[in-house]
């Protein structure tokens, strides 16, 4: 499978990508790692007129503690992210999260950034970070932004990046000794997750992420409203699809997605609470 | 456009299509066919190589990305003299391989594994291999195959 036909620039610093984006409109997309975009090129699902490669862009690969919370580059690899001592200290469920992330081999070419930015709601990282009430940071021709996370994403693939904004900065708030667990039910190795759980929970609350139950990665917010009220974990995720809109696919019914999502959150919140 | 690569140590300089990918590239460019290309959907690992030292999945990587990389293939691996890899030895003496399709893949995602971490268990080497498929061996031979050049 070949990609359709595309011009290819590449962009040295963040700036110049965003310039180029510009002047190349909405037939243009950014390219960073590529395991979200390339397959879909490959399958034709999407055909770009302008490939802007990002992924010279040095500087936009770091993790950084930034007091509150832990500032990671959004061309960071999920290798990197999967293996940084920072995020295993301060964001533990993230590192753990990204280590399931696909396979090695994927996690050495995807980055945190281009997996958010294509707001797949099967992917592990959105969902991840929207339990963790992440903040995304985004730059225009205009300057910049911060989106919270639970305001990013909109429907299916689509997020609140216009199209000549190119996310730059992951914001996580560090979890302060917070229980957490991640679950990924899948039947193969390497399979995207039939549902995915991400959940922590601590002092000062709690974060469910639901991946694969809806147009969007879900933040369960019923569950963690529960939780406040002083509601047991069984009865807290049984509210798991509350805010969730599952569909069936080939892998899974609506009804057994929504059995799983039950079972998978009140098992990590056990997890976490332990 | 026009790209520079160095390939098992060798210098190229090839014009190519930008949405020529890395493993057609490698294959009908350079001649080099010892990375298969399997499912062509990043699932299946045949088409692994090392990029800057990493295995990686030629299939979804284009070439132009590829510019001014340092990539290994199979055909890299063995010594000059023709002395195999440690990692191919291995996968000889332990029968790590039946129809040998998925091995050139193996070989590269195992000596990238074992650069990553040089001491794994059992139990890293079967999830480190999570990107590559085997539809001969049951994986059996390919773990002790590992294990074996893991010094284990």
């Amino acid at each position: 499978m070949i990609p359709a036909a595309f011009d290819y620039v590449r962009a040295s610093s963040t700036a110049e990508a965003i310039s180029l984006i510009g002047q190349h409109g909405s037939d243009a997309k950014f390219i960073a790692g590529g395991h979200s975009l390339l397959p879909m090129m490959k399958l034709r699902l999407a055909q770009p007129a302008v490939l802007v490669d990002i992924s010279r862009i040095s500087d936009l690969s770091y993790i950084k503690d930034a007091g509150d919370h832990i500032a990671i580059g959004a061309m960071t690899r999920h290798m990197d992210v999967e293996k940084s001592p920072v995020l295993a200290q301060h964001v533990p469920l993230l590192a753990h999260a990204a280590g399931h992330v696909g396979d090695p081999q994927v996690r050495h070419r995807g980055t945190i950034g281009g997996s958010i930015a294509h707001a797949d709601p099967a992917s592990d990282l959105p969902a991840t970070t929207l339990a963790l009430g992440a903040t995304y940071v985004v730059q225009g021709p205009n300057g910049t932004r911060e989106i919270a996370a639970s305001d990013f994403y909109k429907s299916f693939l689509e997020s609140d990046l216009a199209e000549d904004e190119m996310l730059t900065e992951i914001r996580v708030p560090k979890m302060n000794g917070a229980g957490w667990s991640f679950h990924k039910f899948n039947r193969r190795a390497q399979d995207w997750a039939i549902v995915g759980v991400a959940a922590w929970r601590g002092a000062n609350g709690s974060g469910v992420g639901l991946v694969n139950m809806g147009q969007t990665p879900i933040l369960a917010s019923s569950v963690s409203a529960a939780l406040a009220g002083g509601a047991s974990i069984a009865d807290a995720a049984a509210l798991a699809v509350a805010d969730a809109q599952p569909s069936a696919d080939n892998n899974a019914t609506v009804e057994y997605r929504t059995h799983l999502a039950k079972v998978l959150v009140r098992r990590a919140l056990e997890q976490a609470s332990a | 456009m026009e790209i520079k690569v160095t390939v098992n140590g060798k210098k190229f300089t090839s014009d190519v299509e930008p949405r020529t990918l890395l493993v057609h590239y490698i294959r009908e460019v350079l001649n080099l066919t010892g990375t298969n290309v399997g499912c062509d959907t990043s699932s299946c690992g045949a088409c692994s190589l090392h990029l800057d030292g990493e295995a990686v999945k030629s299939c979804t990587v284009l070439a132009v990305q590829a510019d001014g990389a340092n990539i290994t293939t199979i055909e890299g691996m063995a010594a000059a003299d023709g002395t195999l890899h440690p990692m191919q030895q291995a996968f000889m003496e332990n029968h790590g391989l039946q129809c040998g399709f998925c091995t050139p893949g193996m070989v590269m995602a195992a000596t990238s594994l074992l650069e990553e971490n040089p001491n794994p268990t059992e139990e890293e080497v079967r999830i480190g291999l999570e990107g590559n498929l085997c539809r001969c061996t049951g994986y059996h031979n390919i773990i002790k195959a590992v294990m074996a050049a893991a010094g284990k």
